[in-house]
């Protein structure tokens, strides 16, 4: 099978959402920012960069303060391409969870005094604050959002931190059977239906499930939940409407994800289950990069060789390369050493990618970095690899 | 430091937290196979259910019931909901029943929408086999707790706490006194935050210990630096290898040596940089974190399991001692 896509820049020259997964340390946040800047000199338009969690150094650099949850355009200087038309400009956006949730709430509610009834409830801040799964709706509400409003040609997302990177997949859609859910129903129903015909229904459907509550819980925290969640249901048609076009808006052509992993047994096993299961689903899989990989010359026979002539004639060869430097031969030691040392690691990253053959989408990898990548120009250096480097495997 | 050193494995929990992609699994594998070869019977629990733990030892997934994978290490899976079936057993006197299926979609709605339930079920299972070592019922002596990352364990040590603020009456709510009290107990409990050092683990350690500080009373351990680099030259060798690295010097080795000498000074090159760009956030790590810091190597091995289990376990081993 072909890739369908031969490079990263003919892929985002055909899609409008670009959404980065990937188990976390893989280094998803700089791989989506440099797609981002990438985009804007390889093809151009108004980009947008959706993130996370983006390191503080790297924030900063990106002009993302503390008002984050407004889309600001970056300055990203000259713009250096072949082709004198195509440049685009950059913007960035950091997700801020809780002002999210509020915006969606006071959109959603049907008038003030419920939306600020839902805001004081001290479930909904522990639900919006602090729970990872509001993480994973919040960031595609924004998506859709921003998509919908038409400014950006091309959005590159940068998914949140989760267990699983299917939750982030699926949190639209649970969210909508969390609203039509029976056992939401269950809970609110004594408190929606009076009189005694509601009561037998009570009865008839939910009394185990309120044996259960009610012991674990007490009535007083169940009532709470009830009244919160009434309240949250009168946004019921606004958050199912909503999830469904998300939903779609996924599976939908213009969008493509690109799985990020790095060399390594976990994140790499993940990466392959989450690609799978996207295929499975019919989601379009543009790509996967491989960061942070050790340079192919650690695999260089002759390389090998001359680490190991430098082990076995250390002495005799120092006095030729530098005669009469008595460091020489103990350092021509330690770097022969160390060669075989990271020779080993990126034979083991060489076995592992030549596992991954099988896979037929656009397969990219981005050498490993010293410096960390805290600014434009780090994004700049992962993104020539990017865009020069894309080899169909 | 000796004071701790003396005591981490006296301690009868030690949590294990860190942010993904640090290697915070086989570093709780590791401390688990150092306190059994000095005696100690461990119940290593992984929460996150990735079910992966076991491969440290080279051994099957598996699942809720401990199994021995390791002479004196027993792993088991945490599974909320079988948590959920023994909480209720013990604590409550309510019947295990044989179907489970009403109540797992019922425990599914109230864990996600009372925040702190699954986290209060999971901490819940883990200091239920930490209060009977305590009590002496126990065929163990320590518990390890692989827990969740750093984003999620201020949530998931925190969640008595929470569930006290939240729930006023009834048996959960009684039930988070005792858990409280194993948790917050500096002789019992010990949360160790495992990182690398990079940029964005040394961020997040800082900032997990001071959420840690700040929002709960559970007792901080130690700090494990995994994957540090060796250095490779002392300030007066590196001088040596400056002059090999210069134009001059490179053609040489490649004139007496061989064409792939270029390959072995450029892998250098990197494995200084790297190690030079690590000692800074070492650096950052220390002047932020006051607790002590164990170091391990970065391994470089051919494989994982349990090869590098044993070789954390013997490099711990010297940290500690």
């Amino acid at each position: 099978m072909v890739a369908d896509f031969a490079s990263l820049q003919s892929l985002l020259a055909t899609k409008e959402i670009i959404i980065c997964c990937g188990s976390g340390g893989v280094g998803k946040t700089s791989i989506a920012a440099s797609i981002a800047l990438g985009a804007t000199k390889h093809v151009g338009g108004r980009v947008l960069v959706i993130t996370v969690d983006p390191a503080r150094r790297l924030a900063s650099a990106l002009g993302l303060g503390e008002l984050g949850n407004v889309p600001r355009r970056i300055d990203i200087g000259a713009v250096d391409s072949d082709d004198p038309g195509c440049h685009g400009e950059l913007w960035a956006v950091m997700l801020d969870t809780k002002q999210s949730w509020d915006d969606l709430v006071m959109r959603h509610a049907p008038d003030e005094a419920t939306a600020f009834r839902i805001l004081d409830n001290r479930l909904y801040h522990s639900l919006t604050a602090r729970f990872v799964q509001s993480h994973d709706y919040i960031a595609m509400e924004r998506l859709y959002e921003l998509h919908e409003s038409g400014h950006y040609d091309l959005i590159v997302v940068d998914t949140p931190p989760t267990r699983n990177a299917l939750d982030f997949l699926d949190a639209p859609k649970r969210m909508a059977e969390f609203f039509r859910g029976r056992l939401l129903r269950w809970l609110t129903l004594p408190y929606r239906v009076g009189g005694r015909r509601g009561t037998r229904l009570i009865e008839a459907a939910s009394r185990p499930f309120y044996q259960v509550a009610d012991r674990l819980l007490g009535s007083r925290f169940l009532h709470e939940i009830a009244e919160f969640f009434l309240n949250f249901q009168t946004m019921y048609d606004g958050f199912v409407e909503r999830s469904v076009s998300v939903e779609r808006l996924v599976a939908d052509h213009r969008t493509s994800f690109v799985v990020v992993s790095t060399l390594e047994n976990s994140p790499l096993r993940e990466a392959e289950l989450f690609t799978a299961e996207l295929r499975k689903r019919g989601v379009h899989v543009g790509a996967m990069i491989l960061n942070k990989t050790l340079p192919g010359y650690l695999l260089d026979a002759d390389g090998a060789t001359v680490a190991k002539q430098l082990l076995e004639d250390s002495d005799g060869l120092a006095s030729l390369v530098a005669p009469g430097d008595d460091r020489t031969a103990r350092v021509m030691r330690t770097i022969a050493q160390s060669y075989q040392n990271f020779a080993i690691v990126a034979a083991r990253e060489a076995e592992l990618r030549a596992g991954l053959s099988r896979e037929s989408h656009l397969t990219i990898g981005v050498p490993a970095r010293a410096a960390d990548i805290s600014d434009l120009d780090g994004l700049g250096w992962i993104s020539v690899h990017l865009f020069d480097n894309g080899s169909v495997a | 430091m000796v004071e701790h050193s003396a005591s981490i494995f006296d301690r009868r929990l030690l949590v294990v937290t860190g942010k993904g992609g640090v290697g915070k699994s086989t570093v709780a594998a590791s401390l688990a196979l150092l306190a059994a070869r000095r005696g100690k019977r461990v119940l290593l629990v992984e929460v996150d259910a990735k079910g992966n733990l076991a491969d440290a030892f080279e051994h099957r997934q598996v699942g809720y019931t401990p199994v021995e994978v390791h002479p004196g290490v027993l792993v088991m899976t945490l599974d909320t909901e079988k948590s959920l079936r023994e909480y209720m057993h013990i604590n409550l006197k309510i019947p295990i029943f044989g179907h489970l299926s009403p109540l797992a979609r019922a425990l599914e709605f109230v864990a996600t929408a009372a925040p702190g339930v699954k986290e209060i079920l999971t901490i819940g299972k883990v200091l239920w086999d930490v209060r009977e070592i305590v009590e002496g019922r126990s065929e163990f002596d320590l518990v390890i707790m692989d827990a969740a990352a750093s984003g999620h364990v201020v949530a998931q040590l925190g969640a008595a706490d929470s569930i006290r603020a939240l729930v006023d009456v009834g048996p959960v709510r009684a039930q988070t006194e005792w858990m409280v009290e194993l948790l917050s107990d500096p002789a019992i409990t010990a949360v160790n935050v495992v990182t690398t050092p990079e940029e964005m683990p040394v961020a997040e350690t800082v900032d997990v210990i001071a959420r840690l500080r700040a929002e709960t009373a559970v007792p901080l351990g130690c700090v494990i630096v995994n994957r540090v680099l060796p250095e490779l030259f002392t300030t007066h060798d590196e001088l040596a290898f400056e002059s090999l690295n210069q134009p001059s010097g490179r053609e040489s080795l490649v004139e007496h040596v061989g064409s792939g000498s270029i390959a072995v000074l450029d892998a250098a090159r990197l494995a200084v940089a790297l190690r030079r760009s690590r000692a800074e956030h070492l650096g950052e790590l220390r002047a932020d974190v006051d607790l002590p810091c164990l170091y391990l190597p970065y391994l470089f091995t051919r494989s994982f399991g349990l090869r590098v289990t044993r070789l954390l376990a013997d490099a711990l081993d010297e940290e500690i001692a």
